[in-house]
This record gives structure tokens, C-alpha cells and sequence, in this order.
């Protein structure tokens, strides 16, 4: 009987066949990641040089000998030993604002991107999910949050409050960011819902929810992490550049700020080389090193961009 | 016009090295004559024909010669081959119908082609697709289509038209039939007979999985599994008397119309094929195999056991030599090697 | 008992490609599917044959007839009935590797049917059920269990899914082109598989293009052709004694390995669709170019148009072909007439010919 020979019959087991044969490498795309991942320079670049940033952002404000704010009392010196970068117009010293600042700035990128993300994922996942007249509502008020004048906005509200925080800062840039990351989780969920293996899982008895976190969203896996590397950076940025329009967080020092207050007090005019520099070289280096990696990601996870 | 593949072997660069997909395989085709390529998926077939044509920076031809008219195909170099695309020999890829661009119309199509194969006169040649489309039923209005307003058949068939519009020696159709109606795949089948009878080709490879269409339209046959040659002989003589255990089954397993199950009960082939990264020494058939024997651990010749008929398998060769008191090829240097 | 009928089914699209704007896909459509009973669904692409697979698994909503399942409605079930409904009818698709979620091992499929329908049974209860629904499709566990979809043969990831289908203890198969992706070699212990699950009493829905497959495995056979039925019956008398003109097309095109295709020699052939006559082709390209077979012919000016000519046309007449597409119901109601099925001879009916 040729069924139970089969039962018999030594399989080659574990051989994973190779070429041009149906049954593709789909699967195999952990290894792979890890492997190439290990390979990417771009990759190895970038994030090495966000992890060393991030070191210093965390051991920094640590060893840095005073207070963001304090007041030396040493106006505009140079970099020397006991400023390590100098000091500005009003005596504070540059090191520990920039050891500071990029603590700030992590956290806004951190809090901007999560916040951006949860939201545009939820509205992107419903929308795709569903489609239909709740797909025409959400992608209305994607639209309109999109047309909004963010900086405008930001102003407005800002003007009623008398001080605000980091924790403010970052979830208005997550709540005015998220429509390109609702977007793209639509588009990709259209797609990927009249997978079969969605029908499978509704031939389950799985219920949407389910569907959609154990299904789709891993199979968005790799787009999800790029854009909530992308959100990272970006908020970061926008970020830099609400405080140094003087609309940021109160009461901190951040790079923005940083840069801000150099401007007003037309250091570039002076040489004060030592207090605009830094600042920006350093915010500079935290977005480039996250877009290199970015690149990277995308050569391991898209095999057509692969150098061979 | 004849069409000499000998010893042709092709791998792929993989990251576990190299895997030969087609190993040592040797056949003719005679002026004007239609060979079927049979096998299953991973079989090699799909290789071993778009190797005539096109060698992509994956694959590497790692031996043997291919010969078209007495002159030798330089396969392996890929500047060189660009003339003798689609003028000497001619592809219908696998999914070609799938493949049209869709925002260019078939009719600019077929310019672009011409254009980039620096065809001089492009009026004749036009013309002459002209009759070509009305032989085949369709109409002049389908140049002036997109590829999605036209249905899988027709793109199906707009592309062999376009494949034969040079008049190649060789034609290369890749399953051209596997995605296709009954009755379109009668259409195509049909469609392939007459342009070889016309002349718009003179040999054809058709390669596919599926034998009963072979048995309409091809004169021969020839059996891949696992990157090697099993069998190769005349259609009647393998759909009739197949002599490889592997054709043998497969032949076994084709359920006919009119075949039901109350009556006859099909067998499949146990097992699955080797993996060709590390396939197995001798005869590569030998685990799925109801004949093996010891000898099967040497690589069997593809000889030829009848005129025009050839096998590599041992038990067959060494029947054949008892029925005529031969030795069987390669009998002694086998005794040599233990 | 656990009957699946499909009572005047119908299935409209709006084309967005081709002008038109209606497709319809499905035209009034019945038939029933009685326990233990296998039918082979055969229609080339565009019948409308996975259309009515995917309506009976309620993966898509008619536009009009019901589907009811041991008498009650299927569109009315609720989430709970509607688990229940799965529970007794299963689907199987045609690329078993596009049914299994490539980032998970492939058993997952039975982890899923597990959460859901098995949530109190221990452990060893439920490898139990496993090793029998394995064994049920001749699979060993040792070889795959634990594996990952790539790393099975087409003919395991299928088999796979249908030992799914039996831990659910299923009454009814939706077979959806199960066999046309698989390899010669695994084809038929597929094949088998299916006919020792229906001599065990399963009732199962061969949906296929594939004559000699349906012919092989099945009871009974409906011919469908641009989504209505132009031939059904016993399987023996369909093939036997085909009576449509369709269905004689498809059965003389059907490759075989011993005979060849019949050619018959006739001219340019009109065809005619729904009582208008689409102009038979004449090819006068001069001496060198005969006439295309009216095979092929007939098979060209038939995919081709006919849909499109059926829908047109009704609604170009009921309109006086002026205004554009509407979608009153009257007009599509005429647009979705089948032909009139009429009994050849007992359990052998005939359409009209369109």
C-alpha cells in the first residue's frame, strides 16, 4: 500500500530544498536576518553609533560636574579642564547641557514615536481591517490631521499653558505624526487580509482582534520596526526644532534649546564655536546614525537590495 | 538543423555553495521536431531550458557544450548570446502571461521588441504578425489592448507570437499550458504544432509537468528527475513502454477521463526527491525506487537501449544485456571501482 | 440532516476594468450537497466555481438566493453559530503554502483550531487527536510536526490541512482546486486520500477544472460555465453520455495519453450567446492562412465575450441602449437569468444552450 510505505519511507527530513523549486525560503527569514544582519555594515554602523550615543546620554548627565542650568560664574571660556566644552553667555556649562540635551531628546523620540505609532496603528489596522464606510471616516480625519498646521497649533496651545513638559512635548508630535504610519498600516493590511491564510484563521473561528494581532501584524513585522525607527528620528528632529523656536518643554535644557539660545546670543558671529557646534553635530549624528541603519534594515529584510 | 546539448551541467550559487541543478545531461534534437521535457518541480527541467537562452548571475554553466547547427551556443557568455536571443533561439518564459507590462499596449509591445533586437525592417515583420495573429483566431484589435484587458489565453498566445515573431531555430516553452484552461491549453497546444509545421520554428523544448498534453504535442519525450536524465525516447515509445521504474510510475499515476475509482485504484511515488544540495551517490531514483539493487549505488549511464531510446537505469541495462548477450556499459570499470 | 443546499444563488460585481460594470459571477445558482455525497464542481476560470466554494464557507455574501445547512440559513448565523457551522464544513484551497502563515511552524494551524474549539482538553487528549488525524491522511508525525511550511513537500502542507479539517470532525469538505498545485507523485495519494474519506462519510465539494479528476473521485458533477449550470447529474452519465455542447467541448479537449485530439473539420462557426449571434469569425488572409479549427474558435469568441455580451446586451435592450449602466433591479435581474435547466433523463439535467 503506498500510504503506509510512505509512513516507512526515511524522508529527508530537516533538508530544506534549494533553488528553483515551489515551497520558497519564506520561512527561513530569521536566520537569514540574523545572519545578514551580522553582515550589514551599514547596519553594524549605524546602530553602533546610536548605542554609543546612547551611552552617553545615559552615563553623561552622570559625570558631568554640574547642573544643566547652575551658573558657573566662568562666562564664555573655552573648552578646558574644568569645562569640558566651554561655557555660555550666562555661565553654564556646555558639557553637562549637551549630556542633559540628549537625554531629552531620547525620551521626546521615544515618547513621539510610541505614541504616534499605538495611534496609527490602531486607526491603520481598523481601517484596512474593515474597509468600508469606517475606512472612508478614518481616512477623513487622517486627512485632516495631516492638513493641520502643526507648528500653528503648537503655538496656540502652547499660549494657554504656563509651563509645559517633555511628556507634553512628545505626544503632541506623536498625535500630529501618525498619519503616514496610519497609511502605510492600511495599505499593508488591505493587502495582506485577503491573504489565504486569513481565511484560514476565520475558518478558525479567530475573531478580528485575534486575526489581526497573530496574523497580519507579523507579517508587517519587519515595515513596523522601520517605522517606528523612522517616528524615532523624526520626532527628535521636529522636536530640535520646536525648541529652538522657543516653543519647547520649560524649564529643561534640551539640544534645541541649546541651539536657540546660541543663536540669540549670535555666537556663530563670535567664534563661540564651542556652544553651537556640539549641539548640532550631536543631533546631526543621533538622526544620520538611525537613517543609515534604517538603510541597512532594509537591504536585510528586501533581499533585491542585498550586495552580493 | 539540429540542436546537440552534451554533457551540459548548471549550478547555482547558493549560500551553502553550489548546487547542481543540471547534472551532465546530454540529448539531440532533430531539425523541426517538438521534445518534451517532463519532470517534476526540482527536477531541473526548468533550468536546464532557460540555461540555453539566458544564464542569470545566479546560475553557472559548469560543463558541457550545447551545439545549434553544427555552431556552438556560448551560453555561459551573456554578451554574446544577446544576437541569438529571439533570432536563433527563443524563450516563453514560465508566468510569461502574467509578465506583459501593463501600461504598454500589446501593439507597442511588440515594437519596443523589435526595437531592442534592431530589427531593420519592422513593416514586414509587423505584417507578417498580422497573419500570424488571424491564423490563430485573433483579431487585429488585440494590439491596440492592455495586457489585462485580454484574458489568460490570449496573453498566453499574444505571447508565443511574440516569442516566434523572429522565426528562432529553437523555441523554449516553458510551461505554457500549466496556468491555462482545457480548452485554451488546446488552443496553445495546437497553436504550437501548427507553427512548427509552418516553419515559424524549427525545434521545440516544451517544458511541463504534464505528460497527457506532451502525448498531444510532442514527438518526443524526455524525463528529468532530480537534475539527471532518466529516460528519453519517442512519445509513443514512453507513453507505451516506458522503461524507467520513475516514468513507470508517473505514468501510473495520471488518472484518465473515464477512470474511476471504484475501478481502478491510482498509485502515487512514496517518498519525496532528493534534496540536490547533497544528493545521494549513484543512482538518484534509488530510495523511492521498487527495483533498487545494490548496483544502483554507481550512477547509471544514460545509454541507449533501443534506437532512440535511452535509459539510465541499471536494472534496465543489464536486461537488455542478458536479452543480447552484451555487457552492460560501464560494467567493467564498475567491477574496477568496488 | 446536515444537507448543504444552495437555493438560486447569485453573485454580481462591478467591473471596474472592462466596461460594463457588471460581472456576474454567480447566476442563480442550485444544487445540494446531501451527507456522504461527493460532487465535482468543474468550470474553467471565470465559471464562477470558487466563487460558490467561498459563499458556502461564508468567506464572501451571495447577492442574492440562500445557502441553508441542515434548514437553517447560513447568512443568519450568529458568531457563536457561525463557529459552529465550521466545526461541520471545512475548506481546503488550492496553494497549500499560501494557507499557512509563513512566519509560524506549520502545526500552528491545529494550535488555532485548538484555542477555539478543543479550549478543556489535556494535553495528552489533544496529541492523541493529532496522531489519529495524522494517521487518518497517511502522514508520519515525526515528520511534520514542528516543521515550517517551507519545509514540507506541497503534498504534506495539504494533507496537513485536511488532517485540520478531520480534528474538527467534519461533515463537509470544501475541496477548492486542492490537487492542480501539487506534483504528480503526491497528486494521487491526495486523490486516494479523498476517496477513502468519502467512503467513510464524508461529503466533500471537488471544486477543479480538471475532468478526469472529478471523473476519478465523484458521485455526481455540475458543469458551470460563466456562473451557471449547463450540465448535472450522476458522474458515469455526464461523462458518459455528455448532452451540452460545453460540456462536449471540454471533454474533447481534455489531453489524454492515449488518444489524440479529435479534429473536426468543419469552417467558421457561429456562436451564439443568449440568442444573439456573435458573428462566427471568417479569416480570409489569403491562400496561406486556413481557418482556425472551430475549436478554437469557438473557445476564443466564448471566453471573450460571453459574460460580457450576456450582461451587455439585456441591459442595452431594457434600456434602448442610451443612458449609462444602471443598477435598478430589474435590469440586473434580467441580466443574471440562467438558462432553464431541463431533465435529460433521471438525474442527468440539461441546460438550454444560451
Amino acid at each position: 500500500m503506498s500510504e503506509s510505505k510512505a509512513a516507512a519511507m526515511p524522508a529527508p527530513i530537516g533538508t530544506v530544498p534549494v533553488g528553483p523549486i515551489g515551497g520558497t525560503t519564506v520561512g527561513r527569514k530569521h536566520n537569514d536576518f540574523i545572519y545578514y544582519g551580522l553582515r550589514n555594515k551599514k547596519l553594524i554602523f549605524g546602530l553602533g553609533l546610536e548605542l554609543l550615543l546612547v551611552l552617553f546620554a545615559i552615563i553623561g548627565p552622570m559625570i558631568a560636574k554640574y547642573g544643566p542650568q547652575d551658573f558657573t560664574g566662568a562666562q564664555l571660556q573655552h573648552p578646558n579642564g574644568t569645562y569640558w566644552l566651554g561655557t555660555n553667555t550666562l555661565g553654564q556649562d556646555i558639557f553637562s547641557q549637551l549630556a542633559n540635551g540628549i537625554r531629552e531628546s531620547y525620551l521626546i523620540g521615544a515618547l513621539g514615536a510610541v505614541s504616534a505609532a499605538v495611534v496609527g496603528m490602531a486607526l491603520g489596522f481598523t481601517a484596512g481591517w474593515r474597509g468600508g464606510i469606517l475606512d472612508e471616516i478614518l481616512q477623513m480625519i487622517t486627512n485632516i490631521i495631516v492638513m493641520l498646521p502643526s507648528l500653528v497649533l503648537l503655538v496656540v496651545i502652547g499660549s494657554y499653558m504656563t509651563s509645559k513638559s517633555i511628556l507634553f512635548e512628545g505626544i503632541f508630535i506623536g498625535l500630529t505624526t501618525w498619519p503616514w504610519v496610519a497609511r502605510a498600516v492600511r495599505a499593508q493590511t488591505f493587502s495582506l487580509r485577503s491573504r489565504e491564510f486569513v481565511e484560514m484563521a476565520k475558518l478558525s473561528g479567530k475573531r478580528p482582534v485575534q486575526i489581526i494581532v497573530k496574523d497580519i501584524a507579523p507579517n508587517m513585522a519587519s515595515y513596523l520596526f522601520l517605522v517606528v525607527i523612522l517616528l524615532f528620528g523624526s520626532s527628535m528632529l521636529i522636536a530640535a526644532s520646536y525648541d529652538f523656536l522657543g516653543l519647547g518643554p520649560t524649564g529643561t535644557v534640551s539640544l534645541g534649546t541649546m541651539m536657540n539660545q546660541a543663536q540669540s546670543e549670535a555666537a556663530l558671529l563670535y567664534h563661540e564655536w564651542w556652544w553651537f557646534i556640539p549641539p548640532g553635530a550631536v543631533l546631526t549624528a543621533m538622526v544620520v546614525a538611525l537613517l543609515v541603519a534604517n538603510v541597512g534594515l532594509d537591504e536585510i529584510f528586501n533581499p533585491k537590495l542585498r550586495e552580493q | 538543423m539540429s540542436v546537440n546539448v552534451a554533457n551540459l551541467s548548471v549550478a547555482y550559487r547558493s549560500r551553502r555553495g553550489d548546487v547542481t541543478a543540471v547534472d551532465n545531461v546530454s540529448f539531440t534534437l532533430a531539425d523541426g521536431e517538438i521534445m518534451g521535457l517532463a519532470g517534476e518541480s526540482g527536477s531541473g527541467k526548468s533550468t536546464l531550458g532557460n540555461a540555453l537562452i539566458y544564464l542569470d548571475q545566479r546560475m553557472k554553466a559548469t560543463g558541457g557544450t550545447v551545439t545549434v547547427d553544427g555552431r556552438e551556443l556560448p551560453i555561459a557568455d551573456t554578451r554574446a548570446m544577446r544576437p541569438l536571443r529571439m533570432t536563433e533561439v527563443s524563450l516563453v518564459p514560465q508566468y510569461a502571461m502574467s509578465a506583459l507590462t501593463p501600461t504598454r499596449k500589446i501593439g507597442q509591445l511588440i515594437t519596443d521588441l523589435l526595437k531592442s533586437h534592431h530589427v531593420k525592417d519592422t513593416r514586414e515583420v509587423l505584417t507578417e504578425m498580422q497573419r500570424r495573429l488571424e491564423l490563430i483566431g485573433l483579431t487585429e484589435g488585440v494590439l491596440s489592448k492592455y495586457s489585462f484587458e485580454l484574458s489568460g489565453g490570449m496573453r498566453q498566445r499574444v505571447t508565443i507570437i511574440m516569442s516566434t515573431l523572429l522565426n528562432p531555430s529553437l523555441l523554449i516553452a516553458d510551461e505554457v499550458t500549466s496556468a491555462l484552461d482545457v480548452s485554451t491549453q488546446r488552443a496553445v497546444g495546437e497553436m504550437l504544432l501548427e507553427f512548427r509545421d509552418r516553419g515559424y520554428v524549427k525545434s521545440v523544448i516544451a517544458i511541463t509537468h504534464d505528460l497527457s498534453i506532451l502525448a498531444q504535442v510532442a514527438d518526443s519525450i524526455a524525463i528529468m528527475y532530480a537534475g539527471r536524465l532518466a529516460e528519453k525516447a519517442s512519445t509513443e515509445a514512453i507513453v507505451n513502454e516506458p522503461l524507467h521504474p520513475y516514468t513507470q510510475a508517473l505514468i501510473a499515476s495520471l488518472p484518465e477521463v473515464g477512470v474511476r475509482a471504484d475501478q481502478v485504484t491510482l498509485t502515487g511515488i512514496p517518498g519525496r526527491p532528493p534534496s540536490l544540495a547533497d544528493p545521494p551517490p549513484g543512482c538518484r531514483f534509488r530510495d523511492r525506487c521498487p527495483f533498487a539493487f545494490d548496483r544502483c549505488t554507481q550512477t547509471p549511464p544514460f545509454e541507449e537501449i533501443k534506437p532512440g531510446h535511452h535509459v539510465a537505469c541499471w536494472k534496465v541495462s543489464q536486461e537488455r544485456a542478458a536479452a543480447s548477450g552484451r555487457p552492460v556499459v560501464g560494467q567493467a570499470a564498475a567491477e574496477h571501482a568496488v | 440532516m446536515s444537507t448543504i443546499k444552495v437555493d438560486q444563488v447569485s453573485k454580481l460585481y462591478r467591473a471596474t476594468s472592462r466596461s460594463g460594470g457588471l460581472t456576474p459571477a454567480l447566476r442563480k445558482v442550485s444544487f445540494e450537497l446531501p451527507p456522504g455525497e461527493v460532487i465535482a464542481l468543474i468550470g474553467e476560470s471565470g465559471s464562477g466555481k470558487t466563487t460558490i466554494g467561498k459563499i458556502l464557507l461564508r468567506l464572501v455574501q451571495p447577492t442574492s438566493g440562500t445557502v441553508t445547512f441542515d434548514g437553517k440559513d447560513i447568512a443568519t448565523y450568529s458568531q457563536r453559530g457561525l463557529r459552529e457551522y465550521y466545526r461541520q464544513v471545512q475548506g481546503v484551497f488550492q496553494d497549500p503554502f499560501s494557507s499557512y502563515n509563513p512566519i509560524y511552524r506549520a502545526d500552528r494551524v491545529f494550535d488555532m483550531v485548538r484555542d477555539v474549539y478543543f479550549k478543556g482538553v489535556s494535553d495528552s487528549d489533544w496529541s492523541a487527536r493529532i496522531e489519529a488525524a495524522l494517521d487518518a491522511v497517511a502522514l508520519n508525525p515525526g515528520d511534520v510536526l514542528g516543521k515550517y511550511p517551507h519545509q514540507l513537500s506541497g503534498g504534506q502542507q495539504q494533507r496537513l490541512l485536511i488532517a485540520r479539517a478531520l480534528l474538527l470532525d467534519v461533515k463537509v469538505l470544501i475541496a477548492d482546486e486542492i490537487i492542480s498545485m501539487l506534483d504528480a507523485s503526491t497528486r494521487v495519494d491526495v486523490l486516494n486520500l479523498l476517496v477513502k474519506l468519502k467512503r467513510q462519510g464524508l461529503a466533500i465539494l471537488f471544486i477543479t477544472h480538471d475532468l478526469s479528476l472529478g471523473n476519478y473521485v465523484s458521485d455526481r458533477t455540475i458543469i458551470l460555465r460563466h456562473g451557471a449550470i449547463v450540465e448535472m447529474g450522476g458522474t458515469e452519465k455526464i461523462f458518459g453520455n455528455p448532452q451540452h455542447e460545453y460540456t462536449k467541448m471540454l471533454l474533447s479537449a481534455v489531453p489524454e495519453l492515449h488518444k489524440k485530439w479529435q479534429h473536426s473539420p468543419l469552417g467558421p462557426v457561429a456562436v451564439v450567446a443568449n440568442g444573439a449571434a456573435v458573428a462566427g469569425q471568417t479569416i480570409d488572409g489569403g491562400p496561406n492562412v486556413p481557418v482556425a479549427t472551430a475549436l478554437t474558435q469557438a473557445s476564443l469568441v466564448d471566453e471573450l465575450t460571453h459574460a460580457e455580451q450576456v450582461v451587455k446586451r439585456d441591459l442595452r435592450a431594457v434600456l434602448g441602449g442610451t443612458r449609462a449602466v444602471a443598477s435598478g433591479k430589474s435590469q440586473v435581474a434580467m441580466a443574471l437569468e440562467p438558462p432553464t435547466l431541463r431533465e435529460f433523463e433521471p438525474d442527468h439535467l440539461v441546460a438550454d444552450p444560451e
